[in-house]
């Protein structure tokens, strides 16, 4: 159907017949190349020598630069600090380093270019292009043996041998797939669990500053501070320290009971103690940004903010879930305490998230 | 008959009936050509002509960053640690004594601090990868306004789209490397995006990062991709990429005796050795100048990455900012039934990242389709002669522009006192309308600007003198172009719009015209109809307006 209608609206491109001499009466004819006009270093040899200096001295420029590279190398301490204008206290092997390089390099380019545009012919040249697409019989030829090597491998003949040829071929790459398979465990359910799993009403689990690295008692936690906590046993050199804290980090809050909106949330928490998962639920960057007199929570990689007074709802950004909180309390000797996991499993949603 | 021709000529050795050489540089060319065919391979390629212009060297700064990060990577792999065992840290660095830290942090802060010039290389690796980037997103931009995508160079086209689309993960590879705050805020949200994938997501989240994020595994496997496997893709594309422009030749503007069917320029042998071969120094010397001078990717100063901390202003690598402002503009969607969840707030920027720019890579396919052109096409289009060409890319641009001013939203709402939630929604809203927008007004100023052309081809330039006429009345006296300027002002081709066949043919069978067919059609009007072009001077108003009439 298309075809039908196709290339004969197609202008005839202007001058594509090459240097067709002016037709007469066409104001727009291609007058053909002009002609070369020379350069002052083309006539005069003073300003070809001149040239031919300048491009010399570019190249012993570049030379002294390398070897300023060579003597800063070795001559400047590395932990010297000078300070440049205006940039500032900077390395100064870096920057010795780095300027010598720079002029060496550019000096060599530089030279380069200077010659090629003074002292190189620049004389344009026309050369002829050809079509890329073969003529027809070069094509003809071409098919031809295409199809006696075709026709002499039986490939098209002999079904079964195509086929099974095919299906081996198919299946083979299938080794590759499964090899695969050991790049990882299986999720199972990980995801929805964190640190605080081990926490139960009867052995519970205490929350420890991140700072202090001590437990905390509710007195401690003023209303509007904003403090980061973690499980009780969770050490920074322990073997698998980077994954736990993933799941476990905590924002541990103090909002006037009065400012509580979630009655739910109010209740997890202890005399308006509220304890959210850092881990931002958009895509995992951890939540640190907290103004005490809006209670919004604001996470500073993609600004999902949460309102944290109101069960951590998302009230603006692109998260789609409030942060997960941890059911808290104080234990007999009034330190801060979790008495289970969280409600809802932490950071980013995934498929299997119920 | 074989051994006929064996006896007879078993007896004498083939011998090389070349004159002997002039000299030892002969000689040397000679023995290699024996073996390799040099003379051959260099007869076409030695003296070959380039054309000039300055828009032709943006391909050259991207294969020379290329080079310069090849070079310099090798030079860092000598000493990074590609490892995420725990190590506790005692170096020069004070403020950083005694944090414990991945290995591969730690090598970092030795390359910068410990190895003489270790930091300079490091800096120039990662200002060369963010010049590669620009250079590879401004010569697609120059290859697509001139219309140097058309036949015979679609298909290079796309190797430079996926030069482009390599490079960009290969620098978000690299920059998640070093294990810094920073980077392993990266490595997180790529983590947020693999799980966001409905099915699949989680298991391949555990197959890449071999565990549960961040794992021990992510680091090195990302190396061994970002030194390996992208770059050995990339140096494969980037040959083929360089053996079909030597084999096309390469496009030039029109212009007095140039045509479709030369090129015109000067010889590769010495001018283009001298000119290209200079600017890779031009270039390794300034990004060498700008790594003393401007810090970046300062790690020492992020620290060492922990899930639980993030630094404010974290910003990915500006190439990476049109996906962050996607990510950071979506609403929050969530669709949770069934015991599972679709999260379509991470899932779909995730499928509209390849889109956009996919939308500009299928452009030349749809422009060949509309068009039904299948010539050659080696003369570049200024961009105001293709107007609907021109108005799509600038609406591209202005999108990709839109969504980097999307992704740097907390930057522009800090230094610019706005809020930051009116950025968010103006992009949101921008997504839609700024590239409609754009498209409308850069098609009509390629019509300005070509009737312009116009303006100057019939009436000629404006000479700045005045004339009083004898009734009183003051004229500007213009001057017609010089020859050479009147052919390049015409020299475009303007196609017409294509016609549906008439619904009756020639012996009354009624023929339908498909949906398809009619699409095309429309395209082809809004294309090259009314609308679409200025219809350029021809010949006859010329004359009539050079002859007789006076000037005016």
């Amino acid at each position: 159907m298309s075809h039908e209608m196709s290339d004969e609206k197609l202008p005839e491109s202007h001058g594509s017949e090459g240097h067709e001499a002016a037709v007469h009466g066409d104001p727009f004819a291609d007058p053909g190349l002009p002609a070369h006009e020379p350069r002052r270093t083309d006539i005069d040899e003073r300003a070809a020598k001149r040239a031919e200096r300048q491009v010399s001295l570019l190249f012993i420029v570049s030379m002294l630069a390398t070897v300023g590279f060579i003597a800063s190398y070795v001559a400047i301490d590395i932990d010297k600090i000078v300070y440049i204008f205006p940039l500032g206290h900077v390395s100064a092997l870096n920057f010795a380093l780095g300027m010598t390089l720079g002029v060496a390099l550019f000096c060599i380019g530089a030279g380069a270019v200077h010659w090629a545009r003074t002292l190189m012919s620049d004389h344009e040249i026309p050369a002829e292009r050809h079509p890329i697409e073969a003529d027809d019989e070069l094509r003809a030829d071409v098919i031809e043996q295409f199809k006696t090597g075709a026709a002499e491998s039986g490939f098209g003949r002999r079904k079964m041998l195509r086929n099974t040829l095919i299906g081996s071929m198919a299946l083979v790459p299938l080794s590759g797939v499964v090899l695969l398979r050991d790049l990882g465990p299986l999720p199972e359910d990980k995801l929805a669990h964190t640190g605080w799993e081990v926490a139960t009403p009867a052995k519970p689990l205490k929350l420890i500053n991140m700072n202090t690295n001590e437990p905390m008692k509710p007195e401690d936690i003023v209303t509007g501070s904003l403090t980061f906590a973690k499980p009780e046993g969770l050490e920074e050199d322990q073997e698998f320290f980077q994954e736990q804290i993933a799941k476990d980090a905590l924002m541990i809050i103090r909002i006037a009971p009065e400012d509580l909106k979630d009655r739910k949330s109010a209740d997890l928490g202890f005399e308006g103690i509220l304890a959210y998962s850092k881990i931002c639920t958009h895509v995992g960057c951890p939540i640190s940004l907290y103004e005490q007199q809006t209670h919004h929570a604001l996470c500073p990689c993609h600004q999902s903010t949460f309102d944290l007074a109101d069960g951590a709802r998302v009230i603006f950004g692109p998260a789609g879930h409030p942060l997960p909180q941890l059911k808290i309390t104080t234990d007999e000797k009034g330190f801060l305490v979790a008495t289970g996991d969280f409600q809802e499993p932490v950071g980013p949603s995934y498929w299997e998230r119920p | 008959m074989s051994t006929a021709n064996s006896a007879t000529s078993g007896a004498s050795k083939p011998a090389s009936t070349r004159a002997k050489p002039a000299n030892k540089f002969e000689a040397a060319a000679d023995w290699t050509d024996g073996r390799l065919g040099i003379y051959t391979l260099a007869k076409s390629n030695l003296r070959k002509i380039f054309p000039d212009h300055w828009s032709f060297m943006l391909g050259e700064i991207c294969l020379y960053t290329f080079i310069i990060i090849i070079l310099t990577g090798v030079y860092l792999t000598l000493f990074f640690k590609p490892s995420m065992a725990e190590t506790v840290y005692h170096g020069t660095y004070a403020p950083l004594n005694g944090i414990r830290m991945s290995e591969a942090y730690a090598s970092t802060m030795d390359i910068s601090f410990e190895v003489r010039g270790g930091l300079l290389i490091r800096q120039i690796h990662h200002w060369a990868a963010i010049v590669f980037v620009a250079a590879m997103l401004v010569h697609m931009m120059r290859v697509f306004f001139t219309g140097a995508f058309r036949k015979p160079r679609e298909i290079n086209w796309l190797f430079g789209a996926g030069l482009l689309f390599l490079g960009m993960f290969d620098g978000f590879m690299g920059y998640s490397l070093p294990d810094d705050l920073l980077s392993g805020t990266g490595i997180r949200f790529m983590e947020g995006a693999i799980l966001a994938v409905p099915l699949v997501g989680t298991y391949l989240q555990f197959f890449l990062y071999g565990g549960q994020f961040p794992g021990t595994d992510i680091v090195p496997r990302f190396f061994t991709i970002h030194v390996l496997l992208i770059p050995g893709i990339m140096l494969g594309l980037l040959v083929a990429h360089l053996i079909l422009v030597f084999y096309h030749k390469h496009t030039q503007f029109a212009g007095p005796g140039r045509t479709e069917k030369n090129v015109v320029g000067m010889p590769l042998m010495p001018v283009y050795m001298a000119k290209a071969g200079g600017f890779f120094f031009l270039v390794f010397g300034v990004i060498a100048a700008a790594s003393a001078i401007a810090t970046v990717n300062p790690i020492w100063a992020y620290g060492p990455y922990r899930p639980d901390q993030v630094s404010t202003d974290a910003q990915p690598d500006w190439y990476m900012g049109f996906s962050e402002g996607l990510i950071r503009v979506m609403p929050g969607w969530e669709i949770r039934a069934w015991g599972h969840t679709l999260n379509l707030g991470v899932f779909i920027p995730l499928m509209v990242f390849p889109l956009v720019l996919m939308a500009i890579w299928v452009y030349p396919f749809i422009e060949a389709w509309v068009t039904g052109d299948k010539r050659e096409h080696h003369i570049a289009d200024r961009p105001r002669n293709a107007p609907v060409r021109t108005g799509f890319g600038a609406a591209w641009i202005s999108l990709y522009v839109l969504l980097l001013i999307g992704g740097g939203n907390d930057l522009l709402a800090t230094h610019l006192h706005l809020s930051i939630n009116s950025i968010t929604y103006f992009v949101r809203v921008g997504f839609f309308v700024v590239p409609v927008l754009t498209f409308f007004i850069t098609k009509r100023w390629c019509l300005g600007l070509q009737r312009r052309d116009k303006d100057k081809v019939l009436h000629g330039r404006e000479s700045g003198v005045i004339k009083r006429l004898p009734h009183g009345e003051f004229v500007e006296i213009h001057e017609q172009l010089p020859q050479d300027k009147l052919y390049k002002l015409t020299a475009h081709e303007q196609p017409q719009p294509l016609e549906l066949p008439a619904e009756v043919d020639e012996n009354g069978v009624a023929r339908k015209a498909g949906p398809i067919a009619k699409t095309r059609a429309k395209l082809s009007e809004a294309f090259y109809g009314e609308g679409g072009q200025i219809a350029k001077p021809t010949a006859e108003e010329h004359h009539e307006i050079t002859s007789g009439h006076g000037h005016h």
